[in-house]
């Protein structure tokens, strides 16, 4: 086996990191909503792909806008986190009482639809959004060319996950949110209005999916199907992590980030099986995942 | 067979006459529909009788396809014998796989089934010299003897309607018994003195062999197996099929299977958009009919039964 240039090992490890910072964004939601609504969100990689549409929209519609991107991202990012508003409200809360497979099966059936829908408003064709003025051009690291807007969204994801942490810990809402991950039942008794809460985690949730899906814009192309191959990819990071485990999504990135960026770089044609054989290893040795907690009974 | 099963007779009978309407589209339907009725079927020994949600069913499905066609064709056995070696691949992969999922429970037994389906379909999907990897694997001939579709429709109601028995003779049986009650309440179960995980593996199986004799059934009427029978939408539509037709009744998963694949035949004529319209009929029985379509049918039939 011929070793690989080191530099070109540190640029991949980089790409694994700016990757691992989009799946960050994108099963942090997810696992936060499972954590406290108990519903494992397939269409959340519909949300994702929406916050790519969207932004690619409101890219051209704000040409002469100084910060277009910018604009775009938060515009984009903050409509799909409204339409998963909509979803929860009048939704999902009818099926709380229902099976958790009806629930699951529902946000299935609004993969297929959302699918669908991006198909039919902007056909099949690959989209592209050009990186932000700003961050245009690339930094030489170690003779190799790393372009500036991953360097951005590195430094990003962590800022992102501090300050989800701090909310989570420090803030009321923060408090209210994991009680109503232990015991909404409790929490509900003590004067919580539960359900108005449920609906603020669904936003916040889906707006980190639009997120991800909008900053993601200008790195890959924007194409129907990106949300079935990012929903897998996100439930493998919250299944390594832990499932509800905000630290354990952050590695669980990190380390699915790197398998992807070196896996390929070692053993192109196993890289693929030996991401799904790590999910399996974990889900057979510790279920909860590395950083979860075991599931309570209820 | 009992006295609720009379209207089995006239059913079967309509599908012995589907060639002689001499519509080649309705003996295509009619396969397709038989083969995934097997498959829904045996999905459901899980999921309705034993209350374990696979999400990883193509697996077994795609790997009966893959193991018949490729003893068929690169080790030249014959068709009999591949036929029901394919049925026996599965049930080994869900003997390894299942070992290690029954031990979870819930969504970690769904995630688990997941991975593992996403390990084979890798793997078919990377394994170039044997699968063909994304091209498929074409060319797969029929029988000799089953060398037209009429023939082939023929066989394959055949082999439906023993493996649809035998399943039926299964649920009914006092191990059928058993899982119902372990999917009712896994833990008293386990208190009299059931060995619960040794039960549900033995249901994993079971089902694993019949999703594989099904997997093989459609590779064959298909002429070539592909990666995607194996990737997890493969095994969503299949959860949906059975879901749709009802989990908590024996034919429940055949009526879904019939009627999804009925509506996707004649949708897909007008429109392209039929995951759209399916999401919408899936959403709508999900809110409306939350016990399938047999569930449904079910309760309007006591309801008229106890108003009179």
């Amino acid at each position: 086996m011929t070793l690989p240039d080191p530099s070109f090992l540190v640029i991949q490890c980089l790409n694994g990191l700016t990757y691992a910072m989009f799946l960050f964004l994108i099963a942090s939601g997810l696992s936060l909503i499972f954590g406290v609504l108990g519903i494992l969100n397939f269409a959340h990689g519909s949300l994702y792909m929406l916050g790519a549409y969207f932004t690619h929209q409101l890219v051209s519609l704000f040409v002469d806008t100084p910060g277009q991107f910018w604009w775009a991202v938060i515009f984009g990012s903050l409509a799909v986190a409204a339409i998963g508003v909509i979803i929860e409200r009048f939704f999902l809360r009818p099926l709380y009482v229902r099976e958790e497979l009806n629930q699951l099966l529902f946000t299935y059936a609004l993969v297929l639809i959302f699918s669908d829908f991006a198909r039919i408003i902007w056909g099949t064709d690959q989209f592209s959004v050009s990186r932000p003025a700003i961050l245009k051009g690339a930094v030489d690291i170690l003779g190799q060319y790393f372009p500036k807007y991953n360097i951005v969204i590195i430094l990003l994801g962590p800022c992102i996950a501090f300050l989800f942490w701090f909310i989570l810990l420090h803030t009321r809402w923060g408090r209210m949110i994991r009680a109503a991950a232990l015991d909404r039942e409790m929490l509900g008794s003590l004067g919580v209005n539960v359900s108005r809460l449920f609906t603020v985690v669904f936003f916040v949730g889906a707006w980190m999916a639009g997120l991800g899906g909008a900053l993601v814009s200008p790195v890959s192309a924007i194409v129907p199907g990106m949300d079935v191959e990012v929903i897998v990819n996100a439930f493998i990071v919250v299944v390594i992590g832990g499932l509800g485990s905000f630290w354990g999504t952050f590695l669980g990135a990190l380390i699915v980030g790197q398998v992807y960026a070196l896996g390929i770089l070692v053993f192109p044609r196993l890289s693929l099986v030996f991401i799904y054989v790590l999910m399996a290893l974990v889900l057979i040795i510790r279920p909860w995942g590395l950083l979860g907690r075991p599931l309570q009974k209820r | 067979m009992s006295k609720q099963d009379w209207f089995l007779i006239p059913i079967f009978l309509i599908l012995c006459l589907v060639p002689l309407s001499g519509s080649r589209f309705y003996v295509f339907l009619a396969t397709d529909i038989l083969i995934f009725a097997l498959f829904a079927v045996s999905l459901n020994l899980l999921l309705g009788y034993t209350g374990l949600v696979s999400f990883g069913h193509a697996a077994y499905f795609g790997i009966g396809a893959y193991a018949c066609a490729l003893l068929m064709r690169k080790a030249s056995i014959v068709f009999p014998v591949s036929f029901v070696a394919a049925g026996l691949f599965g049930a080994l992969a869900a003997l390894i796989i299942g070992f290690f999922c029954v031990r979870l429970t819930k969504i970690y037994f769904a995630m688990l089934t997941l991975a593992f389906s996403q390990i084979v379909w890798a793997a078919a999907f990377k394994w170039n010299s044997l699968t063909g990897g994304d091209t498929g694997f074409i060319g797969v001939p029929f029988p000799q003897y089953l060398d037209s579709k009429t023939r082939y429709y023929y066989f394959t109601l055949a082999v439906v309607v023993v493996c649809l028995f035998i399943i039926r003779k299964v649920v009914n049986s006092p191990f059928g018994r058993i899982l119902t009650t372990i999917r009712e309440n896994s833990e008293r179960t386990e208190f009299i003195g059931i060995n619960v995980k040794f039960f549900q593996l033995v249901a994993f199986i079971i089902s694993g062999f019949f999703s594989a004799l099904a997997g093989a059934l459609f590779g064959i009427f298909n002429h070539s197996v592909f990666p995607d029978f194996l990737f997890w939408p493969a095994s969503a539509e299949v959860l949906i099929m059975t879901i749709l037709g009802g989990m908590y009744s024996f034919f429940g998963p055949v009526v879904g299977a019939a009627v999804v694949l009925f509506l996707r035949m004649q949708i897909t004529s007008y429109t392209q958009y039929w995951p759209l319209i399916l999401g919408m009929i899936l959403a709508v029985l999900l809110f409306f009919f939350p016990g399938g379509i047999v569930g449904f049918l079910q309760n309007r039939l006591t309801l008229l039964r106890g108003n009179r």
